[in-house]
């Protein structure tokens, strides 16, 4: 009884906030699908969807969504393709910069910087996306596939992203995200949480990246402090493509061969994935290691854990300075997880899985790796708290449901 | 009543056009529907050589580059209307106020090519910019929302250079002219306007009599004036500011060149790329002071390319003669010693 209260009560919520004129702009592929597109897309009214038809739609500069409430549906991610190899302008193929929208079921191909940006745009949704650069990794491939920025209330669910020199999935300084369903492969970094705050990415499959899921905070941003994310049940395996990011790009410091990679975050949960076939290690917790001037930021990880990952093969090729000289000492391997142990011990990450997890025991965060005193990590018995589960807007999980 | 109200507006800027043919229609600017041409305001006399004259020329000391374009810039100010300004010289313009900037190049036969003419109109509702395209013949121009490009050729430094021109869309021209999310005019900052026609200024800076204490901003090619540090900060100000700004466009960058910046980090200098992606090629800091060329700004500035070419907006060509300046500057800047 409660329940069907419930859905009768939302049911009620979505009649309220749909405006009363909501109606479809039908967009086909063919001559002028710039232009026409483009207009459509400032034409829309809030509650309007834009729909595209079937077939490639063959565009010559970046497309830009700034009214509120808009839905952009296609007849499917390899069905409809928005191609960007003849654009001629922009930072990205598409930009959004309004609140409440959805981007559905199309593909998005070859754009010259980011696929899909969304700057400031609130509950926005990204769903049956595809996004993708067709070459294979490369450097000159763009930056982010999918890249929420400055955003409360983040969904992105059955997406692929595929060839990004950077990350695949991007989120930064935005906070209640939730990346799931989801798949990277082959770009630097598969998906990627950034200066942001709570963050839960589950069921999702990262594999032939150069690293799998990265949780990175970094100085001189708007927003720092990253914390609160949780990373389960995922499948994060055979992430050993080389690193192809331009090396002043700050994945370019990604070894080739990572799972998982925390950098200077705070609570952040890794538990129930499958991980494994990484050739530097599964899990790496380390600090930011370049000089910084800003007194608000931390660069050391705080308050991680990880409990119940099923591991397996890691470790046989890691990619960092000192890498390999551990690895002789340890028999030929790496460890699964290891930290970097900067900080001292009360940083020290909370490990229950049943594998070998190494402190690298460097003094602080300016030590070399070349020089690590490394030991052995023990499991602990217990764990705090669990952190809670995201929650976004019902009528954001309605839409996909 | 909902289709009422528009048409009322129309049938009233239809009145006040067909009342005075070169008058400009205070209707028109105000109104709800934008007018499907340029001459629905009446800015122009039949073309866009011959403003009306209600509208006040001004130019500015340091401009935006846009691939050698040169630009026509109007204000328009409602009759009996009064301008006011905030501490930083930035002109506040009543509802009823329109900015008008046309785009052209040298045509071969002498004169200017204009190709397209934007305005921002300041409506009750707030600030809407609109790209409007000549067309051919001259005769008038016709309002593309979606923008387009458009080839041009043109002359620089005796050689000729072939571009497919950018008119903006309208979500671009709300790129660059937003604040917090809302447009706003971008330009009229007392300290960087002149005023070709005699009398303009006189007339402005009565309605604003602080004006006259604040000092002009250097003139970004001065060759006499100004200090290097001034004329490069005012170019990287006018061509970066209006998104590298804590509430612009690219605020999660930050990186602030609106003159916001406290302390070099924020300005570029020493700082590492975030989100910029393949454009920090091989390069570590945005400025790397002392070395032009391993800084991320002048590659960014020099590239063409969509994914790496900074402003991401309103450039297909390299404006050699700002990156000249900039790399001046950073040369100038003593390498930090580590």
């Amino acid at each position: 009884m409660r329940k069907r209260d419930l859905i009768f009560a939302s049911a009620a919520l979505c009649a309220l906030v749909q405006p009363l004129h909501a109606k479809t702009i039908s967009v086909m592929p063919g001559d002028g699908a710039q232009e026409r597109l483009q207009e459509a897309l400032i034409a829309a009214e809030p509650g309007d969807i834009v729909e595209l038809g079937a077939g490639r739609f063959a565009l010559t500069d970046g497309l830009s969504l700034d009214v509120d409430g808009v839905t952009l549906k296609g007849q499917g991610g390899v069905e409809t393709t928005l191609d960007f190899a003849g654009q001629q302008g922009a930072g990205e193929g598409l930009l959004v910069t309004s609140d409440n929208v959805v981007l559905r079921e199309f593909g998005v191909e070859n754009s010259k910087g980011d696929g899909i940006k969304s700057k400031g745009a609130d509950r926005i949704i990204y769903y049956k996306l595809r996004v993708e650069w067709t070459g294979g990794p490369k450097a000159s491939n763009g930056a982010y596939g999918i890249y929420p920025v400055e955003s409360k209330d983040v969904l992105i669910d059955s997406v692929l992203v595929r060839g990004a020199s950077d990350a695949g999935i991007y989120v930064g300084q935005s906070r209640n995200i939730i990346v799931r369903n989801s798949t990277a492969v082959e770009n630097v970094a598969g998906i990627e949480i950034e200066n942001s705050f709570d963050a839960d990415v589950h069921n999702n499959v990262a594999t032939h990246n150069t690293g799998g899921i990265l949780v990175f905070d970094l100085p001189n941003l708007p927003q720092m402090g990253g914390h609160n994310v949780r990373i389960f049940g995922n499948t994060i395996v055979n992430n050993m493509t080389q690193n192809f990011a331009p090396k002043g790009n700050i994945v370019a410091n990604v070894p080739t061969g990572t799972g998982v990679m925390v950098m200077a975050n705070r609570n952040v949960e890794v538990f129930d994935n499958v991980i494994g076939e990484n050739g530097t290690t599964n899990i790496m917790i380390v600090g930011y290691r370049f000089p910084f001037k800003d007194p608000k930021y931390d660069p050391t990880p705080r308050g991680v854990v990880i409990w119940n990952n099923q591991h397996s093969r890691a470790g046989w090729a890691p990619q960092f300075r000192g890498g390999t000289e551990i690895a002789a000492a340890l028999g030929g391997s790496f460890p699964a997880i290891f930290w970097d142990g900067a900080g001292g011990t009360e940083l020290r990450p909370i490990i229950q899985d049943d594998v070998m997890a190494l402190s690298l025991g460097l003094s602080d965060l300016n030590a070399d790796t070349a020089n690590a005193q490394p030991v052995p990590l023990a499991r602990s018995v217990s764990r705090p708290a669990s952190l809670p589960a995201i929650i976004l807007p019902e009528l954001m999980e309605a839409i996909v449901r | 009543m909902r289709f009422l109200l528009p048409f009322l507006a129309c049938f009233a800027a239809a009145v006040a056009t067909s009342a005075a043919p070169d008058n400009v229609s205070d209707a028109a600017v105000t109104a709800a529907l934008n007018p499907p041409t340029l001459s629905g305001f009446g800015f122009f006399d039949g073309s866009a050589a011959k403003p009306s004259d209600r509208l006040i020329p001004y130019e500015l000391r340091t401009p935006l580059f846009s691939d050698y374009a040169t630009k026509q810039r109007f204000m328009y100010l409602p009759a009996g209307a009064s301008v006011t300004a905030d501490n930083d010289g930035r002109l506040i313009f009543p509802v009823g106020t329109a900015l008008i900037k046309s785009f052209g190049f040298a045509a071969a036969s002498g004169g200017l090519d204009i190709i397209e003419t934007r305005v921002l109109l300041h409506k009750a509702s707030g600030w809407v910019a609109l790209p409007y395209v000549w067309r051919a013949d001259g005769s008038d121009a016709d309002l593309r929302i979606g923008g387009t490009r458009v080839p041009v050729t043109f002359a620089h430094e005796g050689a000729q250079k072939s571009i497919n021109y950018g008119v903006p869309n309208k979500n671009q021209c709300k790129q660059c002219h937003s604040v917090a999310n809302d447009i706003m005019p971008i330009g009229p900052v007392w300290q960087n306007l002149d005023f070709p026609r005699k009398g303009d200024r006189q007339r402005l800076s009565k309605m604003v009599p602080a004006l006259m204490q604040l000092q002009p901003f250097a003139r970004w090619n001065a060759r006499n004036d100004g200090s290097l540090d001034d004329k490069a900060k005012q170019y990287l100000k006018v061509n970066c500011g209006h998104c590298h700004a804590p509430k612009g466009s690219a605020s999660n960058s930050g990186l602030f060149l609106d003159g916001s910046a406290r302390g070099p980090v924020a300005l570029g200098i020493g700082k590492r790329p975030v989100a910029a992606g393949r454009a920090s090629g091989d390069l570590d800091f945005i400025i790397a002071p002392g070395k032009p060329s391993q800084s991320i700004l002048i590659a960014r500035m020099e590239s063409t390319d969509p994914g790496i070419a900074m402003p991401e907006l309103g450039r297909s060509t390299v404006h050699k003669e700002g990156v000249s300046l900039v790399r001046d500057w950073i040369a100038a800047m003593p390498q930090e010693s580590h």
